[in-house]
Formats: structure tokens, C-alpha cells, sequence
């Protein structure tokens, strides 16, 4: 076996194919995240409402998206949806960076089914009793939610939601399937280009892994910082 | 046949047993009491080392239960525990939870371990649900199993750690004359209970125990009658007073 | 072409792939793949899991360094690591289907680790004690008494992974192996002007089967709980 070089990590055109990808794939999660969680929040609360179609919608929505593979969400997003589109609006899409943007809805769309389904958790985990204090004084079902119970619900829900950002995290690999310059893709690009499998997949797995510890040290500190009170 | 020399353990920084210095001979009924938190069921835990001790040693029949044992697995073959909780089995049927051990330790072959178990759930009054899971069993009955199944390693010595206290009232009596039966065999026995009406009847000695020391050692009539020590004063007046039920 | 005429000329490629003129594809190579994956993985997954449990440092810490880092990984990492590396480990150009098999069973074991090291931590530590007391091994109290009940109580667990496993055998589709995603995409390739209605096809399968199953797991831990809560009978002492 050839002996390794990991010159090419450090600098040149690899280097900064593999950085860029890494960068990509770090702004398909935040951008996901900011999309998602207010999404998922509304998935929630709305299987929560007393609401019978507005829980059948929120219902239908998180078991259709989870019962499909993301990397099949992904192909219906860059593949399938255009066509109900008009023919220019198609046109304009291809030419300006679509892979990012249908990986993004898909992946804002199957993030929020599961973090829905932790949210309603931690939401249906804080008693009762809580929302009927709220009610007895008088505040709507919102306001209730808002001031009360989601403050309280947020600090038990973050584990979980913590969970779920890995899973996100890890996600965003199958961007690649439709062309998304993420790390991934960058890094069989590389390999294609110099016929070194070690180098560019031991840097992209370093990258996902260090990400990985990251966000769960993150969910750590908020944790201490602000751990669930039992009443 | 029980020997502690100067044992002590702690739970982090909280001194459980404290210079603990007893000797319980062979067929000798022991009753441990006192409050909760005394270091009773810690102190039985002890015996077969469920818990570790910190100092000093325990010695069974002359053995280390430490050094000189072969194994903890062999001692413990030689220990009969029941639990508070009864902890049978429960994807085995009763008569499964009492051969278990001796088909798998001793050797027995299934229909051997199949009389034996029969045998001693006739004895404790359940030969009648040898085939029903503890979801069936109400939790005397539990309990009752528990000991058959700890009998049918015949051990010389059988520990008992409040096998009354997680029971309903109206299940007591029944699992406190199982107990009882064995006393009267000559069985070994070291039973930690609040039931003070069993002890009186039944204990050669009782040990009276508070924040991990042993405080007095006495006969039972002695110890209902005259306790010495304030505290083992204070605990009998406490369960004495009319707002306990005896 | 309509998608009813489509329907008629590619369902059957859809379902089986080339098969019997040539390997099994489509729906049926991601059930084969996600069946062989599960079973496979099991075995692994239960010794890691009790590896993640063991009172043995040297054992502990390795399988939980090894399980971090599989499930830090995302999935396709690890399948890109197993068609690369394969060939130069075995000397032998492993063929796509067995690069996808190897992949799934040790990103799954990973996985069935932490199911069965809750499962096993979920018991009440008297059901150790007990036999442990009796006299009885770490290992024949793990083997008689620990795992058949966490087992059963870890069935729920095992159909949805199940189901994730279905859906991980999507990723196949990178490294061209032919189960259900790529042979819809090869549909599309060659009908062109049906792509919406070939790609929600494809949800719908794979939905009405992962729907199909989560259900039963829904059902199975319903079924579970009932037993458990039994109330004793009334005694007669």
C-alpha cells in the first residue's frame, strides 16, 4: 500500500475542496435547524390542539415523512417537484445552486416530523394541571402554551432534540445524492482525483465526528446551565 | 457460624457500618431491628456479599468469606437470601424459579430438582400454584415461593432482609409462619424485621442497630422488656405508641 | 407515456429488479438486504450491547469507543469506508450487494447495542440480586434470568429498527447497488417526463411497508404492557 500523504489535507486544491465542503455542510444544518425547529414546534402544538383536522394534517405529515427514507425525500425534491412548476422558473432553479436548496426542504421537512414528536413529548411530559392553572387565569390556549407550559417543556425536550440534531447532522451526507457540494461529495471527489481513499475519507469522518462532539457538548452545557425542575 | 470482626463499611462519605464486632453460632434465630437507615439491610447484605465490606472480616463456618472461599458464586451457594421485594423470576413459573439453580449448580437432574422443588412448595402451602407465574401469585404467595426457591439450595444459613415490609397486612402471618417452621427445624437464621411479635416469639437473640452501630444485643424478653440503651428505648416506645399499629 | 402504461411495462422491474433474467433488484432486494441486515446484526449488536455492560474495563471501554464512533458516523460514511477498503482487506472485489450487507450490519449493530444495553438496564436490579444470590454466575445469571426478559421487552424496539434499517438500505442507491431508489430512478431515466409520479410512487412504498410495520410494533408494545400490568389474583392462603 502506498504510504499516506496528508499533504494534500493541509493545503492546495484539496484541501480547499474538502474545507468548502465542510463549510456547506455545516450551513445545511444551521440553515435546517432554524427552519425546522419553528416548524416542528407548529407540527406539535397543532396534534395538540383540540382541533380534530388540524391533528389529522400534523398527523398525516409526520407519518408520511418518516415512513420515507431521507435519501428518497431528496430525490422527490430535486427530481419530482420541479416538474409541477412552470418550465422557466425550472430553468432558473437548475442554474442557481438548486442541489443546496431542495436538500434543504427536504431535509427542514424530515428533521420537523421527528423533532415534532419530541417536542409533543416533552409538551404532554410537564402535567395537566399546568395548562389548566394557565386557563383558570384566564390566558388562551397560545398564550398559555407560550408563557407556561413551552418554557417548561424546551428544558426537558433537550436531550432528545440534541438527538435529533446529530441525526441532522449526520443528514446532510445525503445531500450527495443529488449533487450538493457538501463534505461528502467533496470528499469522493477527491478520491476520484487522486486515487487516495484514506486521506479525504479519514478527514471527512474527523469532520463529522468532532461536529458530532460538539453538538453533543453543547447539549451538555445547556443542560447544566438550565436542567429541567421537577415541580 | 457467623463471625464479624470489626467490620466497617462506608457509602461515600456516610458510615454504614461502624466496628461492627458479632458472632451468630449454628441454629441460632437472630432478629436485626431498629430505625430505618440503621444499616440493618446493609449489614445482611453483608453476609453474602451483595455489599462490600471496607474493614475488618467476615467468617462463615471458619472461612474468609474474602480470602478463603473458593469463589463468590460457591459461597453463595451456601447462602439462602429473600428479598424485600421477593425478586422471583418472573418469565419462569414458580416451580421453574425453584429448580432453576439446583439443575444448574448443584447437578440435579431435572427430575430430581422437579421432587425436591415440589417438596418444599408443599411445604410453604403452594404446591397447588407450582405452575403460575408471579404475575399470578398475590405477593405472599410471592414471597412464600421466594423462600422455597432459596430453600432448594438447602443451605446451611438463610438471610432475610424485611420480608414482611412490602406485604399487605393480611399476608403477613402467612409468610412469617413459613419462617417460623424453619426456626423450629434448627435452621440458621438472620431475619432483618419490624415485626416485633415474631422476634418475641421466635428470636433467640435480637440485635437492635442505629446509624451503623450495633447498640444492644439481648435476649427477646430482655430486650421488650428492659432496654438498656436510650435509644433502643426511644425506637420501642415509638413503635409502641398508639398511633402504630403493633 | 401515462402512468398507468408505465406502471404496466416497468412494475414488475419496479418490484424484482432484473430478476429471473438477471440479479433480484428493487423492492425485493431492499427487503432481502434490510431482513439480512437485522438478523445479522443481532448477534453482533447483543455482544456489544453486553460488552457496553460489562463490569471489565478492558472490555467496556474499546466497545464503547467502537460504538460512539459508529453512530458519530453517518451511515454513508461507513458504507464508502466498506467499499473502499473491502477489496484491500479481503483481497477479493467484494461485490455491491455484500459492501451494502457489511455496512448495515455494523452500523446496525452499533445501534442494537444501546437497545439492548437499555433494554438489560431497564430490569430492576433485585432480578440480578436474586440470582446472583442463589449462586449463580454474572454470565448464567445474564444468560437465564437478565436477557430473556429484556428481550422481550426489547421487541418494540427491534421492529423500528427494523423499519430503519429499510430505510437505510436506500443509501444503496451510491454506490449503484440496484434496490427500490435506484431502480426508480432508472425508471425515470428512461420514461423522463413522469418524474413526480414515479418519486411519490416510491414514497408510497416505502411508506405503505415502514407505516405497515411501525404499526405492528405499536401493537406489539401494547400487547407487552397489558402482561406486565396483570393485576395478581386474589390469594388463597
Amino acid at each position: 500500500m502506498t504510504a499516506f500523504d496528508f499533504s494534500i489535507l493541509l493545503s492546495g486544491r484539496y484541501h480547499d475542496m474538502l474545507l468548502g465542503g465542510l463549510l456547506l455542510s455545516l450551513q445545511l444544518l444551521l440553515i435546517t435547524l432554524a427552519l425546522a425547529l419553528p416548524l416542528a414546534l407548529l407540527i406539535a402544538l397543532m396534534r395538540l390542539s383540540e382541533n380534530r383536522p388540524l391533528q389529522a394534517i400534523a398527523w398525516t405529515y409526520v407519518e408520511a415523512i418518516r415512513n420515507v427514507p431521507l435519501l428518497a425525500h431528496m430525490l422527490f425534491w430535486y427530481f419530482g417537484a420541479p416538474e409541477l412548476l412552470p418550465e422557466d422558473t425550472r430553468a432558473w432553479l437548475y442554474e442557481h445552486n438548486f442541489e443546496a436548496l431542495a436538500a434543504i426542504v427536504a431535509l427542514t421537512l424530515y428533521a420537523a416530523a421527528y423533532m415534532s414528536e419530541d417536542l409533543r413529548s416533552g409538551i404532554r411530559a410537564i402535567p395537566k394541571v399546568q395548562l389548566e392553572a394557565g386557563r383558570a387565569l384566564g390566558f388562551g390556549f397560545l398564550a398559555t402554551m407560550r408563557l407556561i407550559i413551552l418554557p417548561q417543556a424546551l428544558r426537558v425536550t433537550v436531550p432528545p432534540l440534541v438527538s435529533q440534531t446529530l441525526n441532522l447532522w449526520k443528514d446532510t451526507s445525503i445531500a450527495t445524492v443529488i449533487g450538493t457540494a457538501e463534505l461528502m461529495y467533496q470528499a469522493a471527489k477527491v478520491e476520484t482525483a487522486t486515487f487516495r481513499s484514506f486521506e479525504p475519507f479519514g478527514f471527512a469522518t474527523v469532520a463529522y465526528l468532532t461536529v458530532s462532539l460538539l453538538i453533543t457538548g453543547l447539549g451538555l452545557w445547556y443542560q447544566s446551565c438550565f436542567p429541567a425542575r421537577a415541580v | 457460624m457467623i463471625q464479624f470482626n470489626k467490620v466497617n463499611k462506608w457509602f461515600d462519605k456516610y458510615h454504614a457500618l461502624v466496628d461492627i464486632d458479632e458472632t451468630i453460632t449454628k441454629g441460632e434465630v437472630v432478629v436485626v431491628c431498629g430505625p430505618s437507615g440503621s444499616g440493618k439491610s446493609t449489614l445482611i447484605r453483608t453476609i453474602n456479599r451483595l455489599e462490600p465490606i471496607h474493614s475488618g472480616s467476615i467468617h462463615i463456618g471458619g472461612q474468609d468469606i474474602y480470602t478463603d472461599t473458593a469463589s463468590v458464586n460457591a459461597l453463595r451457594q451456601g447462602i439462602g437470601f429473600v428479598f424485600q421485594q421477593f425478586n422471583l423470576f418472573p418469565h419462569l413459573s414458580a416451580l421453574q424459579n425453584c429448580t432453576l439453580a439446583p439443575v444448574r449448580l448443584l447437578g440435579l437432574s431435572k427430575a430430581e430438582a422437579h421432587e425436591q422443588a415440589m417438596a418444599l412448595l408443599e411445604r410453604v402451602g403452594l404446591a397447588h400454584k407450582a405452575h403460575a407465574h408471579a404475575n399470578e401469585l398475590s405477593g405472599g404467595q410471592q414471597q412464600r415461593v421466594a423462600i422455597a426457591r432459596a430453600l432448594a439450595m438447602k443451605p446451611p444459613l438463610m438471610l432475610f432482609d424485611e420480608p414482611t415490609s412490602a406485604l399487605d397486612p393480611e399476608m403477613v402471618g402467612e409468610v412469617l409462619q413459613v419462617i417460623k417452621a424453619l426456626a423450629r427445624d434448627g435452621m440458621t437464621l438472620v431475619v432483618v424485621t419490624h415485626e416485633m411479635g415474631f422476634a418475641r416469639e421466635v428470636a433467640d437473640r435480637v440485635l437492635f442497630m442505629d446509624h451503623g452501630y450495633v447498640l444492644e444485643r439481648a435476649t427477646p424478653q430482655a430486650f421488650f422488656n428492659t432496654p438498656q440503651h436510650p435509644r433502643a428505648q426511644q425506637f420501642l416506645s415509638d413503635i409502641r405508641s398508639p398511633f402504630v399499629s403493633s | 407515456m401515462t402512468y398507468l402504461e408505465m406502471v404496466d411495462k416497468f412494475g414488475l422491474y419496479f418490484l424484482l429488479g432484473l430478476y429471473p433474467k438477471g440479479p433480484l433488484g428493487g423492492l425485493a432486494l431492499t427487503l432481502a438486504l434490510a431482513s439480512a441486515g437485522l438478523l445479522l446484526a443481532l448477534p453482533l449488536g447483543l455482544l456489544l450491547g453486553l460488552g457496553r455492560i460489562s463490569p471489565w474495563r478492558a472490555l467496556r471501554w474499546p466497545v464503547t469507543a467502537l460504538v460512539f464512533v459508529v453512530r458519530g458516523t453517518p451511515l454513508l460514511m461507513v458504507i464508502f469506508w466498506a467499499y473502499f477498503f473491502l477489496p484491500s482487506l479481503t483481497g477479493v472485489r467484494t461485490d455491491r450487494f455484500n459492501t451494502m450487507l457489511i455496512a448495515l450490519v455494523v452500523f446496525d449493530a452499533a445501534y442494537l447495542a444501546e437497545i439492548v444495553r437499555a433494554g438489560i438496564q431497564a430490569l430492576p436490579k433485585g432480578q440480578v440480586e436474586a440470582a446472583r444470590s442463589l449462586g449463580l454466575s454474572y454470565l448464567q445469571a445474564m444468560r437465564l434470568v437478565v436477557l430473556p426478559q429484556a428481550l422481550r421487552h426489547m421487541l418494540p424496539s427491534l421492529v423500528n429498527q427494523f423499519v430503519s434499517t429499510i430505510k437505510e438500505t436506500s443509501l444503496g442507491y451510491i454506490i449503484g447497488l440496484a434496490e427500490v431508489s435506484f431502480i426508480a430512478t432508472q425508471i425515470n431515466t428512461l420514461v423522463f417526463v413522469l418524474p413526480t409520479q414515479i418519486y411519490l410512487t416510491l414514497g408510497l412504498t416505502y411508506f405503505i411497508l415502514c407505516f405497515g410495520l411501525s404499526r405492528l410494533a405499536f401493537w406489539l408494545e401494547r400487547r407487552l404492557s397489558v402482561r406486565a400490568f396483570t393485576a395478581p389474583l386474589e390469594a388463597t392462603a
